[in-house]
């Protein structure tokens, strides 16, 4: 269950920014830009889950896809160090996945990996499985005939589908089984980083837990590492060891697991918490209430983007943009008053379970 | 919902105000109701909902029995197709038909001591169309595909402040601002006069909320308010229709599928598998003595905030096909208890502790 991430970093993304451009008039020109994601620091290590919350808008998603390159980022660097380009030598190599050549980042494919939200829209209903989980063995020329179908067949097994599934089509199966099928073509070409986008959220709770659990076998035979992208803040804490929380664009704060939630740092955060529902009908929280809804991304507020619905702000947060900095024990958190302010935690939480990485 | 709603012409206003005169629909009596159950709003009994295809009749319910009381919240908790929507659209006359039809089972709506079998009404009939959306009303899922986006939400809260209360248009138009007041949108002179794709998913939501609300019901329908929305606007609606419980002394049947919103929202909850209810019981209790052993994997099933990580454990396989249902208990091929009785015969609903009912055979009795 327990997880043990090492210290190696496997991809460290600095000032990942990316902007989509709003054009209008009869020219087609630029005028304004919805800025998804402004500018995100975040490291992952070998073998761990780093979580990224946050709600509906917020640039999750985007700032997923813009690290696989999936989406072209506007600026900010992305470092990989891929233990398969290093060679037969061993070691890793690091590699610049921004600036990365068609060729590079075709490589860079097989080790960055990525399952999507919806198993109903993410797999061509036209392609029986066989073909959908094998085509990426083919596209990277791994495995042809015979030994294409082996590594089909021992990655249906290992996501708990059966060899005769292989000949069957997307629509003949249910929800967590297509699930099962997506995370099947993510881990044919054994990956070192799988961003998992939503993966649950489109589930029934009770094949939530199934598939949950599946990801989490998986990475423990595998090494797998996860960025776990999801708006469902008790599936986040279950299943990462870091979590990241995003507003408008930006990470407004990144600690361990259990910091994070046992010892708050950012507003944003512990509103965030207060406003989840807990299946416990005596549990009581002062939930703090939000008022309004996240501004527009095009023209965020100025200074902290959170501040118009902060109920802690001051003077500053509306002229200056909070520096993202380390307050000791790789906690990190863009407030201004995160070292005067005692917010809430969750109640009852017992402590780690999941290692502390910091510790 | 739309309807129900059409264009309240003048002709068609006149035309309501005459039958409300002759409909003794209209008139409840003064007398408190039925001395047996004192405050039953809705009793549903053995209520079942087909659905005619192309492979076989679909048994979306099948036999769901339970109570509404007055101003109480029930939450209806299941996976999807479990047939916690039909059953609703079934109290609301909704349920399409074709293919759908009520088979069987009553739905009996008590107002003070005159009680009325919404499931015999002919559903686009003037008894029906005097209760939907008026003593009844239904608040859906999507805010976005359930308003009309060709009328302003004023437009659309006049309507059935028109339709059922007969007012004048401005002061039809008076009490729609003050409804958008009441469910929190700010500057609701402004906001009458706008159309759903101006809001944001909270605020149309509180804007079906305010219509659902605007004829002052007995019983409101919420089919999963919440889903479509994030957390923090999910609290804020929440918070809402708590607030406004109290304050309108509506009953409320609150569907949902996510079990926390359940433990901050219902006074009673009935647990429906397969289109049926397996477990129902007073809040507390689900969560704390959950007897079904259906019940009990969705607890288990479940990541929680406050409590310390440890593996889930998961309800295994899937929910079978309605139209290929088990013969005996629904729940029995993924049953960590199942024995040889539930193969074969169904499990009735009985009492296993006070208030507390399951269908299990786990609890003894017989068929």
């Amino acid at each position: 269950m327990t997880t043990t991430p090492s210290d190696a970093v496997l991809l460290d993304v600095k000032g990942l920014t990316k902007h989509f451009p709003v054009r209008k008039g009869a020219f087609r020109r630029v005028k304004a830009a919805v800025k998804a994601v402004d500018g995100i620091d975040l490291f992952i290590r070998e073998g761990e889950t780093l979580g990224l919350v946050g709600e509906s808008g917020c640039g999750k998603t985007t700032a997923g896809r813009s690290i696989l390159r999936l989406v072209e980022p506007t600026k900010g660097t992305i470092v990989f160090r891929s233990r398969r380009m290093a060679g037969s030598a061993g070691g890793v190599r690091e590699m610049d996945v921004v600036n990365a050549s068609r060729r590079e980042l075709k490589a860079l494919r097989r080790d960055m990996q990525i399952i999507f939200q919806d198993p109903y829209s993410s797999l061509n209903p036209r392609m029986t499985v066989g073909a959908i989980v094998g085509e990426p063995l083919l596209v990277h020329r791994m495995a042809r005939g015979q030994e294409r179908g082996k590594r089909v067949r021992d990655v249906l097994g290992a996501v708990g589908l059966k060899p005769e599934h292989m000949k069957r089509y997307p629509h003949e199966f249910s929800g967590g089984q297509r699930q099962r099928i997506g995370i099947a073509r993510a881990l044919v070409l054994e990956p070192q980083l799988v961003v998992c986008d939503e993966p649950v959220s489109a589930l029934d709770v009770s094949i939530q837990a199934q598939v949950l659990n599946l990801l989490e076998d998986l990475q423990r035979e595998f090494g797998l590492t996860y960025l776990f992208i999801a708006h469902n803040l008790s599936v986040v804490k279950h299943i990462s060891n870091r979590v990241a929380v995003m507003y408008l664009g930006k990470i407004v704060e990144l600690a361990s697991t259990e910091r994070l939630f046992v010892e708050p740092k950012h507003p944003y955060t512990e509103a965030l918490v207060s406003a989840v529902p807990v299946p416990e009908p005596d549990y009581s929280v002062d939930r703090i209430i939000l008022e309004g809804d996240v501004p527009s991304p095009i023209a965020p507020p100025a200074g902290c983007p959170f501040h118009p619905r902060c109920r802690y702000a001051i003077d500053v947060c509306s002229s200056d943009v909070p520096v993202y900095r380390d307050l000791g024990h790789e906690h990190f958190v863009a407030c201004h008053r995160a070292d005067e302010l005692s917010l809430q935690p969750i109640r009852d939480v017992a402590t780690t379970s999941k290692t502390d990485a910091s510790a | 919902m739309w309807e129900l709603l059409l264009v309240p012409g003048k002709p068609l206003l006149r035309l309501a105000a005459v039958r409300a005169v002759t409909s003794d629909l209209l008139f409840p009596t003064l007398f408190e109701g039925d001395p047996m159950t004192p405050s039953a709003l809705l009793e549903i009994r053995d209520l079942e909902v087909q659905f005619g295809m192309e492979d076989g009749v679909v048994r979306a319910v099948d036999g769901v029995t339970y109570t509404i009381e007055a101003e109480k919240t029930l939450g209806v908790v299941g996976e999807s197709g479990c047939g916690k929507t039909v059953t609703a659209l079934a109290i609301m006359g909704l349920v399409q038909s074709p293919p759908g039809k009520i088979a069987n089972g009553e739905i009996l709506y008590h107002r003070g001591e005159k009680t009325t079998d919404l499931a015999k009404l002919p559903p686009k009939g003037r008894a029906m169309r005097a209760i939907r959306g008026n003593e009844i009303a239904m608040i859906f899922q999507e805010p976005m595909t359930s308003l009309n986006p060709v009328f302003t939400i004023g437009y659309q809260i006049m309507e059935a402040i028109i339709l059922h209360q007969r007012k004048r248009k401005k002061e039809a138009r008076r009490q729609a601002v003050d409804m958008l007041r009441e469910v929190g949108i700010p500057l609701p002179e402004e906001r009458v006069d706008e159309y759903p794709h101006q809001l944001s998913g909270g605020m149309r939501q509180r804007a079906m909320i305010a219509m659902a609300l605007s004829c002052n019901p007995q019983l409101l329908i919420a089919d999963e308010p919440t889903t479509a929305l994030d957390v923090t606007i999910q609290a804020q609606v929440l918070e809402l229709m708590n607030a406004l419980r109290k304050e309108f002394k509506a009953a409320i049947q609150f569907i949902t599928h996510d079990l926390g919103v359940i433990a901050g929202m219902a006074d009673d909850v009935a647990v429906m598998y397969l289109g049926r209810i397996v477990e129902a019981a007073p809040v507390r209790e689900i969560f704390h003595a959950p007897k079904h052993p259906y019940t009990q994997g969705l607890m288990h099933s479940i990541p929680s905030l406050t409590r310390s990580r440890e593996r889930l454990v998961p309800i295994e396989g899937v929910v079978p096909d309605p139209s290929d249902a088990p013969p005996g208990c629904g729940f029995e091929p993924r049953c960590p208890k199942r024995m040889e009785i539930c193969k074969t015969e169904m499990p009735p609903l009985k009492d296993v502790a006070p208030g507390h009912s399951a269908a299990c055979w786990l609890y003894g009795g017989t068929t």
